[in-house]
């Protein structure tokens, strides 16, 4: 076959092989050059991107795409003498998964640019980049697998790889504090996952996640089982009151790192709805299982907001902030569960709340990856974190300012931005499930834009201090990284149909449909 | 697929494109108010430096309102919500394992007893 | 109920484990309860892969075709190797801590609070 076809073909193995692959060859190859190894780094995201952006484009315009590895061909997902079991592992690419591909490829090249100025003055840097090609692996991975026990695998290789790059700098030990509670947390969350993969091994005798779900029977165990699942996902995705973790190692970690940290969290978040979806669907109680998610979201949106808003550290209350806003994901795609088995509430509003949910997940990776990547240029200029010594940065940092000012309207919900759109999606479908649900929603959007407000003013504001006097602005690198997402942040705010069409409400469907999922992997049986 | 089509939400609609024209059309009848105004002054003089009734100018450290003092109001309001909220983070590793047992102990008390 | 005795002790050591973790103050302590904790899962993922009467999977020279389930036990290899690497990652964390901090007592490594 040609080499397009090949590609073509083997695209979700590819996507995880080539990031892999190029983070074990990275310190040999720095030991060249640092060029080259830039080089070689961006080579490979830009490589793995492109092959991304291909995978989604299939998986769109002709449905769920699965790749069997180990097999003559890589669509024979069940071998003839099997029995009707799927015995090899497969990774299973639908429409929800290539939208989780789409964020991770758009985020990844552009902090991937962001990071060459960024980390520059700093040394060591091939455990840098060999460290954020294992997340880039871990994520893509994760969001791709149709197996449970190589999601999991995925999993603990995203969490190693982002504990090493949040401790990266050290930084007197207070970096490797806040690495040391974020994996030690993920430790134990991953060992509930591992015990919830045995419960469901030992009863099924299946880990493809399209066999247990054929198979599912929401006996006693089962129900142990979400709950060990849900439990760990929700902490990994940094849901109160399991966010601790969340302000610590985001504002520890490099600024690029922390952009990427919400993608991976993002990544846990869509673990959780594929246990929750496409695992039980409806053979469990969609209401309860859909209220708790629905308490998690509203805890985390109201208890988010209202710690950042006495934050100091510019970073630390931008992760509060990101609490926050998973709280607007679990909330939509909670309601859209909790009327799942209801056929006429769930087209009246239910698949319109996971379709804001879901909409949330990719403007909140835009938006929060750009401010993030704003507070780390701010950083880098002016060599502290603390919000009260901070001033009058505007006169000086005009375009680091103007992208704060995007990304800041658009977590606030302000139109035309991106976060309007998924927002007033949320906000509305909400509204028909339970009024005081979606009131909660828009003061935590009110408080929101006061907090952003509150750091736009100490930070851009105000005469030009005479210690900041010869602040230059940010480095080019950084300035297109941030570019790439304002851009993205301006234009699904100016056309949002559009990419709710093509991107979102495939990918609302593709979760809700259980059947469609099975039938892609097991062939209709 | 019509690229300028306004979003559907299900129970109503958004249309960037429109609300971005009115404002457009808002800021130029702003931009033509603002052209009518006095365009020249001396620069170097009195008439560049701020006007504080009189007072002297502090230095410019002085003059910025930093980020703790912003907000004093709202977070004295809710004095009772902060003195609870802000000392459960406590930043002891232990403490938010207990959280995570304990969540992970109640939701399956729930999910137990009410599916 | 001898049948059983795997899954209790699977209950045990995860009680232990949690116990450890979640009671112990020293750094090094609360590892070792992750590492207690680890062994629980593995113990139970190979448990669940035992037939009575079963041999060793292996088909060359197999004395009965009576085999356990082979792949509990791949399940159980890959988690041992994360439970390495995470011990690993975690003493070094504990290494560069208790240079620059001068103690591994977890209710003094708190300076990110609030």
């Amino acid at each position: 076959m040609t080499f397009a076809d090949f590609i073509v073909t083997n695209a979700p193995g590819l996507l995880v092989a080539i990031p892999l692959f190029a983070a074990f060859t990275c310190p040999a190859i720095g030991r060249i050059s640092a060029a080259a190894r830039n080089l070689w780094v961006m080579g490979a995201m830009l490589v793995t991107a492109a092959i991304a952006f291909i995978l989604a484009f299939r998986v769109f315009s002709s449905g769920t795409v699965i790749y069997v590895f180990g097999a003559a061909a890589t669509h024979l997902a069940v071998p003839l003498d099997s029995g009707g079991i799927p015995i090899r592992i497969i990774f299973t690419v639908d429409a929800m998964s290539a939208f989780m591909e789409i964020i991770c490829a758009i985020v990844g090249i552009s902090v991937l640019l962001y990071s060459m100025s960024s980390e520059s003055r700093n040394s060591s840097l091939e455990g840098y980049y060999a460290l954020y090609l294992l997340m880039i692996t871990g994520v893509f991975g994760m969001v791709s697998t149709g197996d449970l026990f190589n999601f999991f695998v995925f999993l603990e290789i995203l969490s190693l790889a982002s504990a090493g790059l949040i401790a990266y700098r050290i930084d007197g030990g207070l970096a490797v504090e806040a690495a040391l509670k974020y994996f030690i947390l993920s430790t134990l969350g991953a060992i509930l996952v591992l015990f919830a993969i045995g419960i469901y091994y030992g009863q099924y005798n299946a880990l493809n996640i399209a066999m247990i779900a054929q198979r599912m029977q929401f006996s006693m165990l089962d129900k142990i089982a979400l709950v060990l699942l849900v439990a760990a996902l929700a902490m990994k995705c940094g849901a109160v009151p399991l966010h601790f973790w969340t302000p610590d190692a985001y504002s520890m970690a490099p600024s690029s790192v922390t952009a990427f940290l919400v993608v991976a969290s993002q990544a846990s978040l869509y673990g959780l709805f594929r246990v929750v979806f496409t695992m039980y669907n409806v053979t469990m109680n969609c209401v309860t299982v859909g209220w708790i998610i629905i308490i998690l979201g509203v805890l985390s949106m109201v208890v988010g907001v209202t710690m950042a808003i006495p934050q100091k550290d510019i970073k630390r209350l931008m992760a509060y902030h990101a609490v926050s806003q998973t709280g607007y994901m679990l909330l939509g795609v909670g309601v859209g569960l909790a009327v799942l088995g209801n056929a006429a509430l769930t087209s009246a509003f239910g698949f319109m709340a996971m379709e804001g949910g879901i909409f949330h997940i990719f403007n909140h990776a835009m938006y929060k990856g750009l401010l993030f990547l704003t507070a780390g240029a701010i950083v880098y200029r002016i060599g502290t974190r603390d919000l009260n010594k901070m001033g009058g940065l505007g006169h000086t940092m005009k375009y680091t300012m103007i992208f704060f000012i995007i990304g800041a309207l658009a977590i606030a919900g302000i139109p035309p931005l991106n976060g309007f759109a998924s927002k007033l999606m949320i906000y509305e479908s909400v509204y028909l499930f339970n009024p005081i649900l979606a009131i909660i929603a828009m003061v935590v959007s009110i408080l929101t834009l006061a907090s952003f407000v509150k750091v736009f003013h100490s930070v851009f504001m105000g005469p030009q201090l005479p210690e900041y006097a010869d602040v230059k602005e940010a480095p080019l690198p950084m300035l297109i990284g941030m570019g790439i997402l304002a851009a993205i942040v301006i234009l699904f705010g100016l056309f949002p149909q559009p990419v709710v069409d093509m991107l979102v409400a495939p990918a609302a469907h593709a979760l809700a449909d259980q059947g469609g999922y099975i039938a892609a992997v097991l062939g209709g049986a | 697929m019509d690229l300028t089509a306004p979003l559907l939400t299900g129970y109503g609609i958004w249309a960037p494109l429109v609300w971005l024209v009115a404002c457009v059309a808002a800021v130029i009848v702003v931009y033509l108010l603002w052209k009518t105004g006095e365009s020249s002054y001396k620069k170097g003089t009195e008439l560049e430096r701020p006007y504080l009734s009189g007072n002297v100018e502090p230095e410019k450290g002085a003059v910025h309102i930093r980020a703790s003092n912003l907000y004093w109001g709202f977070l004295q309001a809710l004095k009772g919500y902060y003195d609870v909220l802000v000392p459960v983070h406590t930043g002891v590793l232990t403490d938010y394992m207990i959280w995570f047992v304990a969540v992970t102990a109640l939701l399956l008390v729930i999910v137990g007893v009410l599916s | 109920m001898l049948w059983n005795l795997p899954f209790i002790t699977v209950v045990v050591l995860t009680f232990i484990g949690i116990v450890t973790v979640l009671l112990k103050k020293n750094l090094i302590k609360i590892l070792l309860g992750i590492n207690i904790l680890e062994s629980a899962v593995n113990l139970f993922l190979v448990s669940l892969g035992y037939r009575e009467g079963g041999v060793a999977p292996i088909f060359t020279l197999a004395p009965s075709q009576l085999m356990v389930l082979p792949t509990p036990q791949a399940l159980t290899l890959t988690s041992i190797v994360i439970g390495v690497a995470t011990s690993a990652l975690v003493l070094s964390f504990a290494m560069v801590l208790y240079k620059k901090y001068g103690t591994v007592d977890i209710d003094k490594i708190r300076r990110l609070q609030g």
